[in-house]
């Protein structure tokens, strides 16, 4: 068996399971935001359910927070007093919350060998951190809730074999884009994604949450990376407790296999409007004029990206007529920007800091953009209409790469 | 369940943000939802869709976003059905779980185009259209449960 079949057979009780076999598997997180929350609260209380578990449940107010209306207020509102009502441990508003995908793994909510549900796309993101993590609806969230379980199909695997070390300022993105773009966004549909080999350890932790964060890019179920030293220290930080660490089987069964040598990729970006679109950044052949640059998200929002959009944004000025938007995705990665000198740096480059949110990446507020505008943002989803106006583009890029292109405020060859 | 309708018919990768932009979010109520239905990429949806109007779309039909609000919002609008060459999973189970019939069929969906009228046989696993006719697979019986029961927290209910 697989990484992810052996996760999904030990939370089955099942000594073994098969690809396409329909399975029942306890839970050890179920999320939600508030975006999906009220429609699965509503749900859950109109079954008259009661929740399986006050502790295993996380509901992180993080899309359209601080309230950008009073829709979403009432929303937000919803979801608070249903965590009040249910005693919800795990609730987090605005003073705690954070960009959900890189708060629970931060929190030490999320870890190896968990099998975790939530209603918001990219909770394939704790695959990272060797855990099986899917993403799903608001039912599926409310039935969660109530029962700890949840239904599967087994998936099949993709095995991603990665070799080399990534040269200097490539990172996690590149990686991830590179594999969208040569399997296609639905090269992976229904299956797991599992990455593997000598080249897993040459990637940070940051790194990896960011790649898993983007198998659902490719129609993955979940995306899955073998545990090691860094994964274990990262968790033993984060202090996660009672992780078990799965191993995939010698003669585990993948249904593809590619290989992918790090030392070769290269700065790689998704163009609109699909994330497989890819070009590296030595095929752009004209320069692309630029108006808003957004470095945040659950993909790119963690304090290496902080570090790196820094480095090259010290001492320098954004150009003239772009706005560069930048998004710590938690209140720790907010401080440590703080303390450590990198919010004095984004400003006097002439960038904006906001408090974590989705905001942007999904269209919703704080950076929403105009007709024909281009935006570079190092998020995960340049479908049409994304991040504003129906014919604004969104190009999807490292957070080095996106600060490169607030200096120019042109996308181009370098 | 048998049903009649007429077709609207759309490409592949068809995502949640386009089938109901993020930015009306900010509400759940199905009745709102599928006034913004399509827009992005078909502005005059919400005018052309009547009750019982069938859906076909290309590969990987409801990808991106987990957002239920999607299949919610086309169910709203009147469509009885939705028949795509594939489906993104989580749209797949949002669908199952909310009650809202898809068919996975390449063939049936590649064939099928704008303005054609669809007769669907979900007992017997039929789709015919201008007189040809489509065989597709039903549902394992798992899945059959729950659409039998209405949804998910339907079924929840009736087996506790």
């Amino acid at each position: 068996m697989t990484m992810t079949q052996k996760i999904l057979a030990a939370h089955s009780s099942l000594e073994r399971v098969t690809p396409g076999q329909l399975i029942e598997a306890r839970l050890d997180m179920v999320l939600g935001n508030d975006i999906t929350a009220p429609v699965a609260i509503d749900e859950f209380e109109r079954a008259g359910l009661s929740v399986f578990s006050k502790d295993k449940i996380a509901l992180v107010m993080d899309h359209f927070t601080p309230n950008k209306d009073i829709k979403a207020a009432q929303q937000c509102k919803q979801v608070r007093e249903f965590a009040d009502k249910h005693k919800i441990v795990n609730f987090f508003d605005v003073g705690e919350m954070g960009i959900e995908h890189a708060l629970l793994p931060e929190k030490g909510l999320v870890k190896a060998g968990d099998c975790i549900i939530g209603a918001d796309s990219h909770t394939c993101t704790y695959g990272a951190l060797g855990a099986f993590s899917t993403g799903v609806g608001s039912t599926d969230m409310a039935a969660g809730m109530g029962t700890g379980k949840a239904w599967f199909k087994v998936p099949a695997a993709l095995k991603i074999n990665l070799t080399g070390k990534p040269n200097k300022n490539i990172s996690g993105k590149d990686l991830i884009l590179h594999i969208i773009g040569k399997i296609g966004v639905d090269g992976a549909l229904y299956k797991s994604m599992e990455f593997m080999g000598d080249g897993v350890s040459a990637l940070s932790m940051d790194d990896r949450l960011c790649v898993a964060n983007m198998a659902i890019e490719a129609g993955a179920k979940n995306g899955i990376f073998t545990v090691d030293e860094k994964t274990i220290k990262f968790m033993n930080e984060a202090g996660a407790k009672n992780y078990t660490i799965f191993e995939a089987d010698k003669d585990a069964e993948y249904e593809s296999e590619i290989t992918v040598d790090l030392s070769q990729l290269k700065h790689t970006v998704s163009f609109p409007h699909l994330p497989d679109n890819t070009k590296t950044i030595d095929e752009i052949t004209t320069p692309i004029k630029i108006d808003q640059v957004v470095i945040g998200s659950c993909t790119n929002g963690r304090y290496e990206d902080m570090l790196v959009a820094a480095a090259v944004l010290k001492g320098n000025k954004v150009a003239k007529g772009l706005r560069c938007i930048i998004i710590p995705a938690t209140q720790k990665v907010y401080l440590d920007c703080v303390t450590n000198g990198l919010a004095e740096i984004f400003i006097k480059a002439g960038a904006i800091i906001t408090t974590p949110t989705c905001g942007p990446c999904l269209g919703g507020h704080s950076g929403v953009l105009a007709q024909d505008e281009r935006a570079v943002a190092t998020t995960n989803r340049n479908f049409v209409g994304r991040m504003g106006h129906t014919s604004s583009e969104v190009y999807l890029a490292s957070p080095y790469i996106a600060a490169k292109v607030a200096l120019t405020a042109n996308l181009e060859r370098f | 369940m048998k049903i009649k309708g007429p077709v609207l018919k759309y490409g592949d990768n068809i995502d949640t943000d386009v089938i109901i932009p993020a930015r009306y979010l900010n509400t759940h109520a199905p009745e709102e939802l599928k006034l913004h239905c399509m827009e992005d990429i078909d502005p005059d949806f919400i005018k052309k869709v009547k009750p019982g109007t069938i859906m076909v779309g290309g590969k990987n039909f409801g990808c991106g976003s987990s957002r239920e609000h999607a299949p919610i919002a086309i169910k709203a609008s009147g469509i009885s059905c939705v028949i795509a060459e594939s489906f993104a999973r989580i749209f797949y189970r949002n669908a199952v779980n909310i009650g809202l019939p898809i068919i996975e069929s390449s063939q049936a969906a590649s064939f099928i185009q704008e303005g054609d009228t669809v007769e669907i046989d979900f007992e017997n696993g039929k789709v015919k259209c201008n007189e040809r006719e489509f065989d597709v697979v039903p549902f394992p019986p798992f899945i059959q449960k729950i659409i039998k029961a209405g949804g998910l927290m339907e079924q929840l209910t009736v087996d506790s």
